[in-house]
């Protein structure tokens, strides 16, 4: 269906681009010109959004739950409790749930009717995440999705996909791998990858390479 | 509304491409933009997310697989805002407002206040009656075709699960869509084997779990 005419189609895209920033700068605009919006509050929230908030967050999370049992009990009884308990996280919402992976069990999230996802932890969802073939496919065959993104589960292994269809959020806690070996939080943390936190990836062993560093 | 919003389940898509995790948050500076009038309209209370998510459901099936995520959300921003009268189509045109301000009746979002609105709303309502289930339960969902927003996803539809959990009472967004009333409901955690989704054939070390509110589910009959 696609790619017969593939000049054509950037040609194209490249002109909806131009459509949609015309027309984000219009709607943007007549907001602004209406009162009902500032460009500094804007500005603001991108730049919560570029630099404050990500991934970085949950993996601080997972990193204390690894290393502090108490801290972990809490966080899989009430995830937005035990959270908000920690002066040195950001407050995060209600209804935050932890579902943690053990050796017999793995979870993944999904949103197939929208694109919910644990802001106020991981940030602004991935485009994957947001994508046609992770939301139809994850819930029939996460098997085979998870092997997409080079993480191949053994056979036995339980999966438990949650389909996140209402304003409860999830946060994977993901399995403390063993090559980590002894680790102060802050160094774990840099090794928990956001895909992890999502059920689709694996915890690094290099925290350098990861971008929660 | 059964629309392409709804795609669990469905196949032809091809293979997850994958991104990892060095990419920006946004591609383009217009994402943020959109992002960020989304953040201040909810704020303004205009309309809210149950609103703005059925409005999404609502973009023509070939249109909302072929736009890009921001690019749904600011053809719905603008059919919305045209919608409920937020702007005149004249006035979007002219990018100025011929017809008065709307500060008077809607709450701005103002740089001071905006930290405040980084953490999520709660979505949870006291009420006086108890939840008709228990963890453990064996329900079935309903076959439900809701000519409006709902939260049941059709895979889901149909079948028989186990409560796991109960979440709290909570807004109940097809009521907030139908009628703009929160119509407060139990939300429960419900988990079917795959097979019961998917078919005997399917794998059998595969669950899902979906949040379903009360009005969704029954207690299955046996003969």
């Amino acid at each position: 269906m696609s790619g017969s005419d593939h000049h054509d189609h950037s040609h194209g895209e490249e002109s909806i681009l131009t459509d949609i920033q015309k027309r984000v700068k219009a709607l943007e605009s007549i907001l602004v010109s209406k009162g009902l919006v500032e460009r500094a509050t804007i500005d603001q929230i991108i730049e919560h959004f570029e630099n404050k908030v990500g991934p970085h967050v949950g993996a601080r999370v997972v990193a204390r739950a690894w290393i502090d049992q108490e801290f972990k009990r809490a966080l899989l009884e009430d995830a937005t409790k035990a959270i908000n308990s920690q002066s040195d996280f950001p407050q995060v919402g209600q209804h935050l749930i932890a579902i943690e992976n053990n050796d017999s069990l793995h979870n993944v999230v999904v949103c197939t009717l929208c694109s919910c996802y644990p802001w106020d932890v991981l940030g602004l969802p991935p485009v994957w995440y947001k994508s046609a073939p992770y939301r139809s496919r994850i819930v029939s065959d996460p098997r085979s999705v998870l092997k997409e993104f080079g993480l191949e589960l053994s056979e036995a292994k339980k999966i438990r996909v949650w389909d996140s269809t209402a304003e409860t959020r999830y946060l994977v806690i993901p399995q403390r791998p063993v090559f980590l070996g002894v680790k102060s939080e802050s160094e774990l943390a840099k090794c928990v990858t956001r895909d992890s936190m999502i059920g689709t990836g694996k915890v690094s062993p290099l925290s350098e390479d990861n971008v929660n560093g | 509304m059964d629309s392409m919003h709804d795609l669990g389940g469905m196949e032809g898509f091809g293979p997850v491409q994958p991104e990892d995790n060095n990419g920006s948050v946004f591609h383009a500076p217009w994402e943020g933009r959109v992002l960020g009038l989304q953040r201040a309209i909810l704020y303004s209370e205009a309309w809210n997310i149950d609103v703005f998510r059925h409005a999404q459901e609502r973009i023509h099936p070939i249109e909302y697989l072929s736009w890009s995520y921001y690019e749904r959300w600011t053809h719905t921003l603008i059919a919305t805002a045209l919608e409920r009268g937020l702007f005149s189509l004249d006035e979007f045109r002219a990018e100025v407002s011929l017809t008065g301000n709307l500060s008077e009746s809607l709450k701005v979002l103002t740089v001071k206040g905006v930290d405040k609105t980084f953490v999520r709303g709660n979505f949870e309502r006291d009420g006086i009656h108890d939840p008709q289930f228990s963890v453990g339960d064996l329900v079935i969902t309903k076959e439900l075709h809701v000519n409006g927003h709902t939260r049941l996803p059709r895979y889901a539809r149909d079948k028989i699960g186990t409560i796991i959990a109960i979440r709290g009472r909570h807004v109940f967004p097809d009521a907030v869509v139908s009628h703009g009333a929160e119509n407060p409901q139990w939300l429960y955690t419900v988990e079917f084997e795959g097979c019961e989704v998917w078919g005997e054939a399917s794998d059998t070390t595969v669950s899902n779990l979906v949040d379903a509110f009360e009005p969704y589910l029954s207690r299955p009959e046996y003969d």
